[in-house]
């Protein structure tokens, strides 16, 4: 069944350096890195040491609180480093790619729900499952009401997952099956993705959902399709993640490959390549940067990602690299008054209005102003679609009222949810970590 | 450009923790933030940001206000010389406003900006704009015969006790200028109301000349008040007549307001709200027979245009909710007119009407959030049952 939900709230943003649709491929060599921050809510026990050899889809760590969670190794290879920051903190466990790629073999006979959840488990295809409220790596026990996956995105530069799915349809189809058997799967796609999808998706409630950044986050699915309650869990996901499901159910292996964009202003030729996670960002780069100093390398797109560098490597989640200029090294004098034509604004003030939505910007990753308190009101509001006061729920956050943030609809929410008003805040309030913050402060005390 | 930048980073030691001017860093930091962009990139979040800032907003607000400051400052010198019964060009009635006003410019910004300074030195943050806009506000909202002292302590009250205390912009609760007004409406109403303060007095610089202390002159809506009109619809749009230095002029006002409202800086909601509320009020007691002005007179007469347009709209002080702001404005405007006509003792109602909502406008914010959560409780309860 094929429901349609239009938004009107947000904000598409173009930026220079668009991936154009072309895929090459990244051999699996050198030292891969698997993060477990890119595992939100999950304490790391190391369960390999320096040394020790591993086939792709061995276990690197698992949780603490549930040892049957695990996350495996993208590579075969011996493991080079388990790196350790301050108070022991697990940082990445690093290996280094013997270039075989020897697979651990699973079993693919599961069909019942219990069967396909520990499948999932023991292959660490869970560990990339993630649940609504607080935004987290699902937890095992739980029932979930729904599966909901998005399989498209609308932030800049973000990957196409039309053109990342060439040649991946029949383990999509595989993957969504397998959901269905633990739950009712939704899936999100965006209108020019009907035709190829909606055949694919047979198991699965089919969303069409049209409308602007943040049209694509699962979160905002959530809120229109059937939204999450207190005392409910809801598990998402990405349309590749679903992928790596159904290559598992089908080959009986686990196949990391992601097809990712490595876009941006800063990048010479803007692609997209086929690579496993963790994969050397310096690998990813090589020879296709404009400069190598004083720009931003990306772990993701630029209004969610996080900062890496050249010494770092592509997180478990990312789905697009992405390099702008860092903005460091510009000096703009009265910048409050200036016209500032090649810059973009939502407020007319600037002439961004002028110059029509196809023209395509090249930001920096200046913040273009001081933070202050919420000044202008609705602002929020205007960049997230979902039936949330955004503003009050900042604050609520702002001031640790747990009771309010959960009457507010703190529960709803992840992060990523906020980055477009974050993107466009005149008081320049770091709302994605606020969000963070408040929902990890509600998971500890409530 | 590099010059300025070396300049400040040559600088930058002396007024840092330990220097020999840190107790200066805070103006040293506004001056740097006012002239460079600040290169500061984001640490968490979002890499990219809008090119919008408060500074911009704030500046946005004064740009809207010059239209108002300039007649204002061209209306000074006409009702003068009007008085006086001299000959003048407009640019020299122009000029005699000019000198009239720009002390009590300078002196608003000095006090104002003068107590922001200091506190953003106390508490180790940056200078917030919000004055900007504030200070000019309230050099246009007096009677041009408020003596400058008044001013200052009114300014410094407001600043200190409607906005400091409650944690600097963007969290106080009452509209900072109008707090400084209703501080002299009070403390001196002999100065900021009644037939004797509209028109300048005195000669400045050789431009005009001396009025006699025995000079008095109203305000067409004090004249309302005594019972006859003499005003035309015309006068009343264009704004030669007397009133407070910036509120007179509709066409001027208006100019400001296509900008606020073209930029999205002002609410469109709050402001139209409060022109159907006030315009609706007066032409029911018109037709009652309770005020012998027609509705779009009261609508163009004494701050109406203004408090609409700068003041009911500052989003800090006004409702935050969409639909608040609907009621908010509407309610502004219906009580604005409700003081002018019920009221003898007030023949201008708008300051306490802004005065009034403000303090209201945290609860109609509630109802509508309350509204979002109790659905919200709503679809839980029946989910879980």
């Amino acid at each position: 069944m094929i429901r349609r939900i239009k938004l009107k709230k947000g904000l598409d943003l173009r930026l220079q350096g668009q991936a154009s649709l072309a895929a090459s491929t990244l051999p699996a060599e050198g030292i891969y890195s698997v993060m477990p921050d890119d595992f939100n809510g999950f304490s790391p026990r190391p369960v390999v040491k320096e040394g020790d050899s591993v086939k792709a889809g061995e276990p690197l760590f698992v949780s603490k609180d549930c040892p049957e969670l695990k996350v495996v190794s993208p590579v075969s290879g011996k493991v080079e480093g388990v790196v350790r920051g301050e108070r022991r903190k697990l940082l990445s466990i690093n290996v280094e790619a013997d270039g075989q790629q020897e697979h651990k073999t699973f079993s693919t006979t599961a069909t019942t729900a219990d069967q396909i959840k520990a499948l999932l488990l023991e292959a660490g295809l869970f560990a990339f499952i993630r649940q609504r409220p607080f935004d987290i790596v699902a937890n095992p026990q739980d029932t979930p009401k729904g599966i909901f996956v998005t399989a498209f995105s609308k932030m800049p530069l973000a990957q196409d997952f039309s053109f990342a799915l060439k040649g991946e349809e029949e383990h999509l189809q595989a993957g969504i099956k397998a959901l269905a058997a633990i739950a009712k799967v939704s899936v999100g796609i965006a209108p020019e993705q009907e035709e190829l999808l909606s055949p694919l998706l047979a198991d699965a409630d089919v969303y069409v959902i049209s409308g602007p950044n943040p049209a694509g986050n699962v979160g905002v699915h959530i809120n229109h399709i059937d939204p999450v309650n207190k005392g409910e869990v809801v598990w998402t996901l990405s349309a590749e993640e679903v992928v790596f499901i159904g290559r598992l159910m089908k080959h009986g292996k686990v196949d990391l490959t992601r097809t990712i964009a490595v876009a941006g202003a800063e990048v010479k030729q803007p692609a997209y390549v086929k690579t496993l996670i963790g994969a050397p960002i310096s690998a990813l780069l090589k020879d296709n940067l404009h400069r190598e100093e004083h720009i931003r390398i990306i772990n993701g797109n630029p209004l969610v990602g996080t900062k890496t560098s050249m010494d770092g490597h592509l997180s478990a989640r990312a789905t697009e690299l992405t390099v702008i200029p860092e903005g460091d090294d510009r000096d703009e004098i009265l910048g409050w008054i200036m016209p500032r034509l090649s810059d973009f604004s939502t407020n007319r003030s600037y002439f961004s209005w002028l110059q029509g939505r196809k023209k395509e910007y090249n930001l920096d990753a200046r913040i273009k102003g001081g933070e202050r308190h919420m000044i202008m009101s609705g602002e929020y509001d205007r960049y997230l679609p979902m039936d949330i006061y955004a503003g009050y729920l900042i604050k609520a956050i702002l001031t640790a009222d747990l009771d309010r943030m959960e009457a507010l609809g703190i529960y709803e929410v992840a992060p990523e949810d906020f980055a477009v008003a974050e993107f466009a805040d005149s008081s320049k309030l770091e709302l994605q970590r606020i969000v963070r913050q408040g929902l990890d402060l509600l998971r500890k005390e409530g | 450009m590099n010059f300025i930048k070396k300049t400040f980073d040559k600088a930058r030691p002396a007024f840092s923790e330990g220097g020999r001017l840190k107790s200066l860093r805070s103006v040293f930091e506004g001056f740097e933030s006012f002239l460079l962009v600040s290169n500061a990139t984001s640490r968490s979040g979002a890499s990219i940001h809008d090119a919008i800032d408060s500074k911009r907003i704030m500046s946005m607000v004064v740009i809207a206000l010059m239209p108002a400051m300039l007649f204002g400052m061209y209306n000074i010198g006409y009702q003068h010389y009007m008085a006086a019964g001299l000959q003048g060009g407009l640019m020299e009635m122009f000029a005699y406003g000019l000198l009239a006003l720009l002390p009590k410019i300078v002196v608003s910004y000095v006090v104002g900006l003068g107590i922001e300074f200091v506190v953003a030195q106390y508490k180790h943050e940056e200078i917030q704009e919000g004055y900007l806009v504030t200070g000019l506000i309230v050099p246009l909202i007096l009677p041009i015969n408020c003596p400058l002292w008044m001013m200052a302590v009114a300014i410094a009250f407001a600043v200190i006790f409607a906005k400091e205390i409650f944690g600097g912009t963007g969290m106080n609760i009452f509209n900072v200028a109008l707090v400084a007004r209703a501080f002299l409406f009070f403390s001196y109403s002999s100065k900021m109301t009644g037939d004797d303060v509209w028109v300048a007095k005195e000669s400045i610089m050789g431009l005009g000349k001396d009025l006699p202390d025995t000079f008095t002159c109203a305000t067409p809506l004090a004249e309302v008040g005594s019972g006859d009109v003499t005003t035309s619809l015309n006068d009343m749009i264009v704004g030669l007549i007397p009133g407070s230095v910036g509120e007179t002029s509709v066409v001027a006002i208006a100019l400001g307001a296509v900008l606020l409202l073209w930029t999205g800086i002002a609410s469109w909601k709050t402001m139209l709200s409060v022109f159907v509320g006030g315009g609706i009020t007066a032409a029911l007691f018109h037709a009652a027979g309770t005020s012998p002005l027609e509705w779009y007179e009261h609508l163009a007469l004494g701050g109406f245009c203004f408090g609409a347009v700068f003041m009911a709209t500052d989003p800090v002080t006004s409702a935050r909710t969409e639909g608040g702001k609907y009621i908010y404005g509407l309610l502004i405007g219906v009580i604005a007119v409700l003081v002018r006509v019920l009221n003898p003792g007030y023949p201008e109602g708008m300051m306490l009407a802004i005065l009034f909502m403000n303090l209201f406008a945290p609860l109609i914010d509630y109802c509508f959030v309350q509204r979002n959560i109790s659905h919200r409780m709503k679809r839980a309860k029946a989910n879980n049952r």
